[in-house]
């Protein structure tokens, strides 16, 4: 929990020296609550001081990192509710590969070259899940051909012990430290590989985080050995309600396995939508992955902040003088929407995007944010005239209301009303508009 | 090592509210469906039980839809062509409610006759809805209303511009409303209040807070639907209703579920990739406190509820 500046005041020496640059220890105090300064300025601060400071200021669920040629993130979040503020690392989607499988290379290659675009971002997998027994170092290198993503290697203590010595200079995950084998694993995890701890309750698991905490491990992962949606959910939004009030044996981000539940999609959802740091999936579906990474895309938006795009004038597929003009906002969904299906068609076009405020069409148009006068200083502001030969403005079907008052304040233009959704673009464009 | 379990105990809670009318309540429903209940967050079974879970309502229209997916025209097939044989379809994929959507071309004695039909062939408790515009909407359902008196059927759909005829017509005919607002938590308390003012009781109202198709402005429905559950924890009365939604609806509007060619191949198989719209848009809103889905394809109907029966396991 972060403390305040009075709290932090009483840890300082309370000399006044002035060396940090402030002109009291109070004053200092209070940029440090702030997060404004270092610790680091002020040279007199003891030991033991330092280590409580630090350990008021470590995150409430400890950021736990895997790393190979990229790198996924998990924890470090501040929030039950993402109205309360937002939640921020993404739940890293792995896919499960069998070490024994013969197609292990080309499954791994299939996986890691999917790639889906949702409104102008590019989605992939974070990593793979390699179930291995004695053949592990060899599967590891076999992957290691297919793919630059983090691995979580899956197996029992020789297997990841081969493994990881496979593994040169990234940081998999361990999956996973019992009760039966917390040591040996904490000792072969320690320094180079996160690791995930597994019992049957939060009790006992709390009591392993803390064995092997106390071993050197920090990096940890969680999994809540529930048996069916109901129980996984509870100890779920348990583990992060303890985590939020700083009970620190719980304070790891949690990791699932949808691809053992009856339902992986419904599971995948759950733990997508409550908390879960890491998912591991049953195989490379692109059909479950592509709505998975949408859903996880919009829980993690900040609520607050629609995605936008900048407005302007957008050209799309070389328009000329002659192409038509169409209008419509800023906000992300409904610009790619548009753009993606002109450009699907190959038809050229000028797209002029409103300053909406990051609203949808009828959003906007309800809030009094997309209308005559809003897309007449748009036209003229963005000097579409100075572009086209044919002055023709195409406003979208939801607000064939607005024609008449924007005729009146683009008197030289001609006003058409395309198309209520713009997946009908493409044919309006090539019968209505020639 | 013990762990001491943070437990919240709130002060409010939702109202049951019960959609249909047996012949010992003076209707001819083979059984009705009681929601809301809660005193907890949704499936937090270690603060409270959970008195009834969410159920599945399946939308059919009275008639044949021209815009639907070809996927959803293929899984429903032949019942299709009349409301009563797919109604009773939809009972058999497992519907514990049905939701019957009338349409413009409807004159009110068709709708009226749509309704009876479905009444006839289903014993499961229903939900009608207007076809959104509000002169039409009002003239069916008042129609409606009147030839089902006691039926306990849910009206819908109430809006800021246009309850008043709805909600009057439901309190003389011992009907409930679903009262919908635009994904705002204070539009939700607003409207709540002004039905609850014309004298409806409190025990015959849903709230619909409008949902957004996964990819297409879930973000925000998720959250009012978390802000409203809170707040009705917390004990603001005029949030105390039942959750209804319709993912349903919006999943197959989307270009994700609706087209099969011509689309990114990274969407993945088509009749999966739009099943799994629709499920998942339908288990983020079961999350966030939904107490009514209403959905379109029967798969998604009895996955979602298999789900749910996952989730109501104490
Ligand atoms: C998500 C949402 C919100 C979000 C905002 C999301 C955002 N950033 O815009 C929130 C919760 C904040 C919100 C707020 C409000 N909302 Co709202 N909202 C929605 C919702 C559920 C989805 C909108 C959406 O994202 N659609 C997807 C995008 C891609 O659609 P689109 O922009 O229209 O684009 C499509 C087409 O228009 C077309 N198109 C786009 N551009 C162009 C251009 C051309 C040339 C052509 C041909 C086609 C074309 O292509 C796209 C794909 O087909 C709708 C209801 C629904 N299910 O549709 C209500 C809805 C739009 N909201 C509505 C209202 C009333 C409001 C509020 C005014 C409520 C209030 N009083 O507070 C506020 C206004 C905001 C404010 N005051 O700040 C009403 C509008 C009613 C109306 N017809 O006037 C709707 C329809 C709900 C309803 N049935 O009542 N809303
Ligand atoms: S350097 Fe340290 S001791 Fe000196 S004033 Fe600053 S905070 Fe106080």
């Amino acid at each position: 929990m972060a403390l305040s500046g009075i709290q932090i005041y009483k840890m300082l020496p309370q000399t006044n020296c002035k060396e940090c640059g402030f002109p009291t220890c109070r004053a200092f105090a209070m940029k440090l609550a702030a997060k404004q300064v270092e610790l680091g300025t002020c040279p007199y601060v003891s030991e033991a001081s330092k280590k409580q400071l630090a350990e008021s200021a470590a995150p409430p669920i400890r950021l736990v990192t895997l790393k190979a040629g990229t790198e996924v993130k998990a924890g470090n979040e501040v929030c039950l509710f993402r109205h309360e503020k937002t939640f921020y690392n993404k739940t890293g989607i792995f896919i499960r590969v069998n070490a024994s499988d013969p197609e292990l290379a080309k499954k791994v290659a299939a996986a890691d070259a999917y790639k889906v675009n949702y409104v102008g971002m590019d989605f992939t997998v974070d990593g793979f899940a390699l179930v291995g027994d004695a053949d592990m170092a060899a599967a590891v290198k076999t992957v290691r051909g297919a793919t630059k993503r983090p691995l979580i290697l899956i197996g029992d203590t020789n297997a990841l012990q081969a493994g990881l010595s496979a593994c040169g200079g990234e940081t998999p995950m361990l999956y996973a430290a019992d009760a039966s084998n917390a040591d040996a694993l904490a000792d072969l995890a320690k320094g180079k590989a996160s690791l995930a701890v597994k019992a049957d309750s939060l009790d006992a698991l709390a009591d392993l985080t803390q064995k092997i905490q106390a071993k050197g491990v920090e990096d940890m992962a969680l999994d809540l050995g529930a048996k069916n949606m109901s129980e996984w959910l509870t100890r779920s939004t348990q583990v992060r309600r303890l985590a939020l009030k700083n009970f620190r044996a719980l304070g790891y981000p949690v990791i699932a396995f949808p691809c053992d539940a009856k339902d992986e999609a419904v599971a995948a959802a759950q733990a997508i939508s409550k908390y879960a740091g890491f998912i591991v999936l049953s195989e490379f579906k692109p059909e479950l992955l592509y709505p998975l990474l949408v859903l996880r895309e919009n829980i993690y938006t900040d609520p607050q902040k629609p995605i936008q795009v900048t407005p302007g004038i957008y050209e799309i597929n070389q328009p000329k003088p002659e192409s038509p003009v169409l209008v419509t906002t800023n906000f992300s969904i409904t610009y790619f929407a548009v753009a993606n299906e002109v450009e699907g068609s190959g038809q050229p076009a000028w797209l002029v995007v409103t300053d909406a405020e990051g609203m949808s069409v009828l959003t906007a148009w309800a809030a009094g944010k997309f209308d005559a006068e809003r897309i007449a200083k748009a036209i003229k502001g963005f000097d579409v005239a100075s572009k086209v030969s044919k002055k023709r403005v195409i406003l979208p079907g939801h607000v064939a209301v607005l024609s008449g008052e924007l005729e009146a304040e683009l008197p030289d233009w001609e006003i058409r009303v395309g198309p209520r959704e713009a997946v009908d673009l493409p044919a309006f464009m090539k019968q209505a508009l020639n | 090592m013990p762990i001491e379990i943070p437990k919240d105990k709130w002060p409010g809670s939702v109202r049951a509210i019960t959609i249909g009318a047996t012949s010992a309540d003076g209707g001819t429903r083979a059984k009705s469906i009681t929601v809301g209940g809660q005193t907890a967050l949704p499936y937090m079974h270690f603060e409270a039980p959970m008195p009834n879970k969410p159920v599945v309502a399946v939308e059919i229209k009275s008639r044949k839809p021209e815009d639907w997916s070809t996927l959803l025209m293929n899984a429903w097939g032949d019942a299709m062509t009349s409301p009563a044989a797919w109604a009773k379809k939809a009972e058999e994929v497992g519907a514990d409610l049905i939701v019957l959507a009338l349409t413009l071309a409807d004159s009110p004695s068709e709708a009226v006759a749509a309704v009876k039909s479905v009444l006839a062939a289903s014993g499961l408790p229903l939900i009608v809805w207007g076809p959104g515009q509000a002169e039409k909407d009002n003239e069916l359902l008042v129609a409606v209303s009147e030839a089902t008196k006691g039926e306990r059927i849910v009206l819908g759909i109430c809006e800021d511009k246009n309850y008043r005829t709805i909600v009057a017509t439901a309190m003389a005919n011992g009907h409930l409303v679903q009262a919908r607002t635009p994904m705002d938590v204070n539009l939700s308390k607003q409207l709540n209040i002004l039905i609850s003012d014309m004298g409806m009781p409190k025990e015959r109202i849903l709230m619909d807070p409008t949902t957004g198709a996964l990819g297409y402005g879930i973000e925000y429905g998720y959250s009012v639907m978390e802000r409203l559950r809170l707040a009705s924890l917390q004990g603001d009365a005029m949030t105390q209703f039942p959750m209804l939604v319709t993912p349903g609806l919006e999943a197959w509007k989307t270009k994700e579920a609706k087209v099969g060619e011509g689309v990114p191949e990274a969407w993945g198989d088509w009749n999966a990739r739009s099943i799994n719209w629709e499920i998942l848009t339908a288990m983020a809103l079961v999350e966030s406190g939904a107490d009514i889905v209403v959905l379109r394809h029967p798969e998604s109907v009895k996955r979602v509820k298999d789900a749910i029966g996952e989730l109501v396991m104490a």
